[in-house]
């Protein structure tokens, strides 16, 4: 396999290196606060409304950290939304910046283009079922795919970044009084301010499903590579391009 | 690697410069614009500030969501509120006839209302939104004189910049910048749905703060305080994280 000599050095830009892991960070910060924050009132609706008094869409079996909220358990948690309300929003604003610039220079770099994008022959019937054959036998891990995204990386990472990445942020969004009062219409396209909420927790389940994917697949396909790759842009002395 | 070049040395030494006075000219342009909240400081204070800052430009001339009387919730949710006590009880029994509302602090011209005073002046009926930041929320109208046509009575000297207002309750209050103060949706309200306004939803006095979360809408409001102080005013009990709202952000428009 032929690499561009400019991409020899480094697996990844250091760029993509620092956005990934101040992202990562984030993203622990956030969901840590988020499950605080969602403990206080583990129930969902639909719609503008929804409290203690009204049919739910669903609960989470879970205690909470009020006891004005029917759960089933005999105890209620300590309140630790302070904290964890000024940690999400300072959290999704360092993540907000951080994504701005890597759409920013990813876009003029040519980094989705080159290393997201997938081919057209990649995206053939024959050659996607052939790659998921090769991920459900467990078997990865080529040379080539130390130093290349293959094609169901690249689709996955595309959704994370241009569909649940804004959506959460969204959704989050459509939640503030203030910015409800601002952008009315960014909170009714959703059926109302419950509604949102309601995706907003979904969006979440769906970056945690693929964040354990993410790491459970960089185990299985060499965690001191992938690692070395991600840290300090070179993978492994047996991954040297050949 | 050769290490810097001199180009590279210089762009960055530039970069350096621009970035460090926009950061300054950024920083001086925020103060003049009171866009500092007063919890700007520690930990989460950058994230702070940046939320507020954002809101207070994007919803300078906002206007809360209102709703029609179809929305008006079946099930309103009034959150449970500490014991009241004996003094509350005896304002209750006469129909809160001798409950006063004082106006005070940094005001020409000082005073105090009844309720009575309160609903002769002009009225304003919202059917408006309260979200609680533990998530639920309910829809209701609130019935009320807008919190400005009060502030103009008393007269706020011109270096106002909060109003402070107390709950009966002891040790509960809350305050929002003049910006929010003056918005004509703050209410101080008196009414829901029609009706007075139950004591459970905080009646016989309640400022409504459409624009922001529920902790802002304190019940049972005896005295507002125009103040200039960043400090609010009112020392901190240790058990609190910090001094403005039992440990939540003083800004809860997000």
């Amino acid at each position: 396999m032929t690499v561009p000599a400019s991409t020899v050095t480094s697996r990844h830009s250091l760029l993509v290196r620092a956005t990934h892991w101040i992202t990562a960070l984030c993203f622990l910060a956030l969901l840590v606060s988020g499950v605080e924050v969602l403990i206080s009132h583990p129930r969902f609706y639909w719609g503008e409304t929804g409290n203690a008094l009204t049919a739910p869409l669903f609960t989470l079996p879970i205690p909470s950290s009020r006891s004005s909220v029917p759960t089933g358990y005999g105890y209620v948690l300590p309140d630790q939304n302070g904290w964890s309300r000024y940690l999400h929003f300072q959290s999704a604003w360092l993540a907000v910046l951080t994504g701005l610039i890597y759409l920013a220079c990813g876009w003029l770099n040519g980094h989705f283009r080159r290393n997201l994008l997938p081919g057209r022959a990649d995206l053939s019937w024959r050659s996607l079922s052939m790659v998921i054959a090769n991920h459900v036998n467990l078997r990865f891990a080529s040379d080539a795919d130390a130093w290349s995204y293959n094609v169901l990386q690249r689709l996955t990472y595309l959704v994370v970044i241009f569909v649940l990445f804004p959506l959460v942020i969204w959704t989050g969004l459509a939640m503030s009084p203030a910015i409800a009062s601002a952008f009315p219409s960014a909170v009714t396209i959703w059926g109302g301010q419950q509604s949102a909420r309601t995706i907003h927790f979904f969006v979440s389940v769906m970056l945690v499903v693929f964040l354990v994917v993410h790491i459970a697949m960089v185990a299985l396909a060499g965690f001191r590579s992938r690692m070395g790759a991600m840290i300090t842009g070179r993978p492994a002395k047996n991954m040297e391009p050949t | 690697m050769s290490g810097f070049s001199r180009r590279q040395f210089l762009t960055t030494g530039v970069a350096i410069a621009a970035g460090g006075s926009g950061l300054a000219l950024a920083t001086g342009l925020a103060h003049r614009y009171g866009l500092i909240p007063p919890d700007s400081g520690g930990l989460y204070g950058p994230g702070e500030t940046m939320t507020y800052a954002a809101q207070r430009l994007l919803t300078q001339h906002s206007m809360a969501r209102e709703f029609t009387h179809s929305q008006i919730s079946k099930a309103p949710f009034a959150n449970a509120v500490d014991s009241l006590g004996e003094g509350f009880a005896r304002f209750q029994e006469g129909g809160f006839t001798g409950w006063r509302l004082d106006v005070d602090g940094m005001v020409a011209r000082p005073a105090s209302f009844s309720v009575a005073e309160l609903k002769s002046m002009p009225v304003r009926s919202q059917i408006t939104h309260l979200a609680c930041e533990e998530g639920w929320s309910y829809i209701a109208e609130w019935i009320g004189v807008p919190l400005a046509h009060v502030l103009d009575l008393v007269e706020p000297l011109p270096h106002a910049r909060y109003v402070i207002y107390r709950s009966i309750q002891p040790d509960w209050w809350e305050s929002i910048d003049v910006a929010e103060a003056l918005h004509p949706q703050t209410l101080i309200a008196y009414g829901m749905n029609g009706g007075e306004l139950p004591v459970a939803f905080g009646g016989p006095l309640r400022l409504r703060v459409p624009r922001q979360l529920g902790y802002k809408s304190v019940k049972y409001i005896t005295r507002i305080t125009v103040t200039d102080n960043p400090n609010l005013g009112t020392p901190c009990p240790e058990d609190w994280h910090g001094c403005a709202n039992y440990g939540y952000a003083w800004y809860a428009g997000i």
